[in-house]
């Protein structure tokens, strides 16, 4: 059903929605940016339209709102384990149609390879997703090229405009909040980007040869193995476990899982010395093959959505979408 | 739901002193588990760790376990009577009975003794069942050696080689890697005949260049690799390799296949 509503009804659709849903979405943080007196965009949690972020695309992506950078999966004490208990609240979370596409893939990882993920499992089944639609495109985005720029798997569409918000409610189980509600009704599109800046062509020969392919050392040879492409990117799921006991009282601690990168030193270290893809060449190959074709052989479609941020996060101007496309480019000759 | 990631506790019965630092745990364990299946054992509060099972018996899982992390640091420290948690077990591990029947050669290294010793145990008790077994065991010198006291029930049963690195003078017995006897292997039937290799990466990639040299067959090669592992659940990444995970997909790989997934 599609509404057309005032920006103070939109305040008390929020306001209807807080009561049963946390609300998570893009929010500026200024001056919490990297480097000095540079802004921020990350997820938390809102109340209002208002304190959403629409222009800029996040900085990080939503699959913090799902998979926390830090997780505690059990308590210590004594013998006995204990589960922390989820919240019995619903979720609402705002995204973009890449980062969408790319909660497919986290599905993927978390509930179709090997047994479900208890944790992943108890938040997703109550959340709620609302899209943000994209009018015009990001910098460094080729969604287009990935075929992720636009999508119509989200519960809820909300744009404002102005004085006016334009709402798309798809799920059924969220009509009611429109119930009683001041609203026009109104059809509608999400907005979607049909052009990028970078147009990327994959790459599709991509195999066991590829292993020697002189570009990935020119372009890993300026990596400096700081893992914020993978911490920004929307579709990487590694996780390293981590047991800590407290301080206090040595009987009691924690089984954590904390956000993983495969290009940081320690990914892959054995106990005992051993460890594989000690070059960032290496590293590199191997997270580009898995986001263009190894994530593919194993369920049908390539994991990166073209989303673009790990180009604008990495602080060596490393560019991956013009990688893919030099690979392709040799492919073709 | 179950939650896969809540460990089980299991008591430790038994425990054999290999070398100054690789220990054998006999573990409480009820439940199907193949050779080449691996647990996560952990200790609360230091961490996880996979490790092999090296032998089943009724109601026991093996686990040998060298001292060289964090983990196993600790673990040396919970002597018998003491509990480990453990979950799984997790892999694929080994099907014997693509072996029944085969002449079966084993090539293993150091710890990579570990995931094919209960191969090797049930072919000790059973080898009528093959045709033909041979264990090449490679360590680093004779302090190094495992399961010695196995090794002296598999040599009345099975063509055994067992092999040093490097030996100080006066050793007698085999010295050299693994590899050394690989051509020298007297193979009946090459159609027959059945591979499997474990250890570390450098050894795997060699013996295995030995073998196709005898004109095996790729397919009747097997391998299995160790990795880091932080779930065994299809879900970490550490131990993915190509489009395949390790503890999910492997870690017993056909090298036909296995050959085509590299780290």
């Amino acid at each position: 059903m599609g509404y057309l509503i005032s920006r103070k009804t939109a305040d008390e659709l929020f306001a209807r929605l807080s009561k049963s849903h946390d609300i998570f979405a893009p929010k500026l943080f200024p001056g919490e940016g990297c480097f000095s007196d540079t802004d921020i965009v990350r997820y938390g949690q809102v109340h209002t339209l208002d304190e959403i972020e629409f222009d800029r695309r996040s900085d990080y992506s939503s699959k913090e709102t799902l998979l926390a950078v830090n997780e505690t999966l059990f308590y210590f004490t004594e013998d006995a384990t204990t589960v922390p208990s989820c919240t019995d609240r619903r979720l609402l979370i705002f995204l973009r149609s890449c980062d969408l596409h790319a909660l497919r893939r986290l599905d993927a990882v978390y509930l179709e390879n090997g047994p479900e993920d208890f944790y992943y499992r108890r938040l997703r089944e109550k959340a709620d997703f609302a899209l943000m639609g994209c009018r015009e495109t990001c910098d460094t985005g080729f969604c287009v090229s990935m075929g992720t720029n636009r999508t119509e798997n989200y519960d809820l569409y909300l744009k404002p405009e102005g004085d006016a918000v334009y709402v798309d409610c798809r799920a059924e189980r969220l009509l009611s909040y429109f119930r009683e509600i001041d609203a026009e009704d109104c059809q509608m599109v999400p907005d979607h980007v049909t052009e990028n800046r970078e147009k990327v062509t994959l790459p599709k020969n991509l195999s066991v040869q590829s292993y020697d392919n002189p570009l990935w050392e020119s372009y890993g040879n300026r990596c400096i193995g700081c893992g914020r492409c993978n911490f920004v990117c929307p579709t990487c799921t590694c996780f390293t476990m981590q047991d800590i006991l407290y301080r206090d009282n040595e009987h009691v601690g924690e089984r954590r899982r904390v956000h993983a990168s495969c290009q940081v030193d320690g990914y892959t270290d054995l106990a005992g010395g051993g460890s594989f893809r000690k070059k960032q060449s290496e590293r590199l190959r191997f997270k580009v093959m898995h986001k263009v074709c190894d994530f593919e052989k194993r369920f049908g479609y390539p994991m990166c959505v073209g989303c673009g941020r790990c180009d604008a996060v990495c602080p060596e101007y490393i560019s991956y979408a013009n990688l893919l496309n030099q690979l392709a480019k040799e492919e073709e000759a | 739901m179950t939650n896969a990631y809540i460990p089980f506790s299991s008591t430790v019965t038994k425990i054999i002193r290999h070398t100054d630092i690789e220990y054998t745990f006999r573990m409480t364990f009820e439940g199907d588990v193949k050779p080449g299946q691996f647990f996560e054992v952990s200790i609360p509060k230091y961490g996880e760790a996979p490790i092999s099972v090296s032998g089943i018996g009724p109601g026991t899982v093996d686990l040998t376990i060298r001292k060289v992390g964090r983990v196993t640091n600790r673990i040396f420290e919970n002597y018998e009577g003491n509990t480990l948690l453990m979950r799984g077990p997790y892999g694929n591990g080994f099907d014997l009975e693509q072996y029944k029947g085969k002449e079966l050669f084993i090539i293993a290294g150091g710890t990579g003794l570990s995931p094919v010793k209960g191969i090797v145990d049930y072919f000790s008790k059973h080898p009528e069942e093959a045709a033909g077994v041979t264990l090449i065991a490679g360590f680093k010198s004779p302090e190094d050696i495992l399961f010695r006291d196995d090794f002296a029930v598999w040599k009345q049963k099975l063509n055994v080689i067992q092999t040093v690195d490097t030996a100080p003078e006066g050793y007698e017995g085999p010295t050299g890697m693994v590899t050394k006897y690989i051509p020298d292997l007297n193979i009946r039937d090459l159609k027959q005949s059945a591979f499997i290799t474990v250890g570390p990466p450098v050894m795997i990639k060699f013996t295995i260049l030995e073998i196709l040299k005898l004109g095996v067959p790729e397919e009747q090669i097997w391998i299995s690799h160790e990795r880091r592992m932080c779930c065994g659940l299809g879900k970490c990444g550490h131990c993915r390799m190509g489009s395949a995970y390790v503890c999910l997909d492997g870690p017993v790989f056909n090298y036909a296949e296995g050959k085509n997934l590299i780290d």
